[in-house]
């Protein structure tokens, strides 16, 4: 058994605001072995941007980080802020949400690829400049032309494809991409998908994929967590997942997928999500939950155990 | 295409001159004044001429200003001037020309409203961006903020007389008042006469600079908090960029386009912006004969400045038009809108 890439242990994301303690992530636990794509699913507002941004520890005060986040044996919680920086791109990258976006509007492609590179200390002649360039364009299936251009000179997934290549520029050893598709249409959704899923194979990348799309999930991830309200509900194979899924919730969200062949009125979950902000005790999830066992769901928080190898679940009735 | 953008942009520049050239002309007409015979029934008031020496006088100053010339040869003879700057004569400081005016009196103004510009453009900008910055400690803000929204919304004479009152008064630091020292002959040519004005210039730009750099402040302030909120703010953090760069590169580089703008306009308003600061430091500039011309009714004189006016706020634009393009890509000048 090898050692895993991603260790997260316990980890908390707490925003104190006026209105009380906002616990955007909750204990999370999580391992992600080298190599491997896990999706990370959950309703908006549930803590995936949030545990992205916290392990990239990106989280502005008053927000802060506690729990262990250990990267190849080295935990970033304790980095300095220098250490911090230089690990980001060159360990960890993100391919951003807002494709749209997320490239700065007066600056040329080549000085926003170039700027990272230069401030992880890599020193390029011109014409070794425009090489990596070229040759990191055409990874992301670019034309070389694209360098010398704006960012609104090009369509969304081009855009997309540039944050595609920044994000691999350093040769990080895992990518957190932030629902990179949501903001593109469908068929372009496919390609970008695509070179991405292509890029992490080639250069044996580990990547965590987040989103709502199930159906993107089990095609491009080979594991899949399910987080609600701030706490991890379930771990495990996407395909065991999607065969036989513990959770509760996890169970009706499934179940709420339309099916080929299946004609009808699909169920969905009743109700909302809790609020973040102070919750309650025992399991957020009890007040949707069809098969709530009265008195102690709603008092006592479920643990994350593993109740399969490599199988985690916080819920009661696996106790 | 450029070049084809470029005269566009030039002949945009004359149209706005001439239109203003124009309504410059017609509206005191307009007003039903003569100014001849006014100026005449306030010499003969003060002075006991005859009735018949003023009405020859009228005649002969009303002939020489051409005012007696059908309306129209007045117009083509005004614009044809209009052209080479040259505004004619001053009625009420005959036989002064009316640009000798202004570049005497512009030459007081200028030099102290142009570094108070730019002292207060950059360091309100930079101040701005500080404190709009995430990574600025709370209580900097805190701190430096409410000062700044007073000093912003409190009028720039107001500061100045607070000025005047506790640094030349009181404490007799620098001189209350004039343009330069008593004892001195304007000369722009020695070195003296500008150390002289620079230190009576101390307290205005310092009462414009006050006021002026916290407007900008708190506009860089609030659009660095919006550029901040982009995704590229959050992108350019998660590519491991250095602090620096990611705050002068990324962030004050898109939150300042829109103060560049403001700045522009406000060049435009050199001439006159200062005239109250110019009016209680005793300065004889360009602010306060503005509002001698109007008061003596003085045609000729507030043609010419009104004119000037015109002319600084038109090049501020056009100059701006034609850096913006340079500082902001997605402003092309190909683009035919607007």
């Amino acid at each position: 058994m090898n050692q895993p890439l991603l260790e997260i242990k316990d980890l908390k994301t707490y925003f104190y605001v006026k209105a009380g303690t906002v616990k955007a992530v909750d204990g999370v636990t999580l391992n992600l072995d080298p190599g491997v794509k896990m999706g990370l699913v959950g309703e908006s507002g549930s803590g995936k941007t949030t545990m992205a941004l916290a392990v990239m520890r990106m989280i502005k005060p008053p927000g802060t980080i506690q729990g262990k986040i250990s990267l190849n044996g080295v935990d970033l919680v304790t980095l300095s802020n220098e250490e911090m920086r230089k690990a980001r791109l060159s360990q960890i990258s993100m391919i951003p949400q807002g494709a749209m976006n997320s490239l700065n509007p007066v600056a040329r492609i080549r000085n926003q690829i170039l700027d990272g590179l230069e401030d992880h200390g890599v020193k390029l002649s011109k014409s070794e400049a425009n090489d990596r360039l070229a040759q990191l364009l055409q990874i992301v299936e670019l034309p070389t032309k694209v360098a010398d251009m704006y960012p609104h000179e090009l369509s969304g997934g081009m855009k997309q494809r540039v944050t595609v290549a920044i994000a691999i520029s350093m040769g990080p050893k895992l990518i957190i991409a932030d629902e990179p598709t949501s903001a593109l249409d469908v068929v372009i959704q496919r390609q970008v998908m695509e070179t991405i899923t292509r890029l992490v194979r080639e250069l044996n990348l580990s990547m965590i994929l987040i989103g709502h799309d199930m159906g993107l999930m089990a095609q491009s991830v080979e594991r899949l967590a399910v987080m609600y309200a701030g706490k991890l509900a379930e771990t495990g194979g996407v395909k065991e997942m999607f065969a036989d899924p513990l959770h509760p919730y996890t169970q009706k969200m499934i179940s709420s997928l339309p099916v080929l062949g299946r004609r009808g009125v699909f169920e969905g979950i009743q109700g909302i999500p809790p609020s973040v902000i102070n919750p309650p005790p025992g399991c957020l999830f009890a007040a949707r939950c069809p098969k709530v066992i009265a008195g102690t769901c709603q008092e006592i928080s479920p643990a994350l155990r593993e109740v399969r190898p490599g199988r985690w679940v916080s819920c009661h009735l696996y106790n | 295409m450029t070049l084809s953008y470029f005269v566009r942009r030039v002949f945009f520049l004359f149209l706005v001159v001439w239109t203003a050239a124009t309504i410059n002309f017609v509206l005191p007409h307009l007003a039903g004044r003569d100014p001849i015979k006014e100026q005449m029934l306030i010499q003969i008031a003060s002075q006991g001429r005859t009735q018949a020496d003023a009405e020859a006088m009228i005649r002969t100053y009303t002939r020489l200003f051409g005012l007696d010339r059908p309306l129209w040869e007045q117009y083509l003879t005004y614009i044809g001037n209009v052209m080479r700057l040259d505004f004619g004569y001053s009625i009420n400081n005959y036989p002064r020309t009316v640009m000798d005016i202004i570049i005497s009196r512009g030459r007081l103004t200028l030099p102290f409203v142009v570094v108070s510009i730019f002292i207060s453009f950059t360091f309100g900008i930079l101040l701005g961006a500080f404190l709009g910055w995430n990574r600025t400690p709370q209580w900097v803000s805190n701190l430096v903020v409410p000062p700044m929204l007073v000093l912003s919304s409190v009028p720039q004479f107001l500061v100045a007389l607070v000025l005047i009152y506790f640094v030349a008064f009181r404490m007799r630091l620098l001189p209350m008042n004039g343009a330069y020292p008593r004892t001195m002959v304007e000369d722009w040519g020695s070195l003296t006469f500008w150390m002289g004005y620079a230190k009576h210039a101390i307290l205005p730009i310092l009462s414009m600079v006050l006021v002026d750099a916290s407007g900008w402040a708190l506009g860089m302030r609030a659009m660095m908090v919006t550029v901040e909120g982009e995704d590229y703010a959050t992108f350019a953090e998660a590519k491991g960029l250095t602090t620096w760069r990611v705050f002068f590169r990324y962030l004050l580089r898109n939150a300042l386009l829109p103060p560049l703008t403001g700045l522009a306009i406000r060049l435009g308003f050199i001439i006159t912006g200062a005239s109250l600061v110019e009016s209680f430091f005793a300065y004889n500039g360009l602010g306060s004969t503005l509002g001698g011309a109007i008061g003596n009714f003085d045609y000729f004189l507030l043609y010419g400045i009104v004119t000037i006016m015109v002319m600084c706020i038109a090049l501020a634009t056009f100059v701006m038009d034609m850096i913006y393009p340079l500082l902001d890509p997605r402003i092309s000048y190909k683009a035919q809108r607007g």
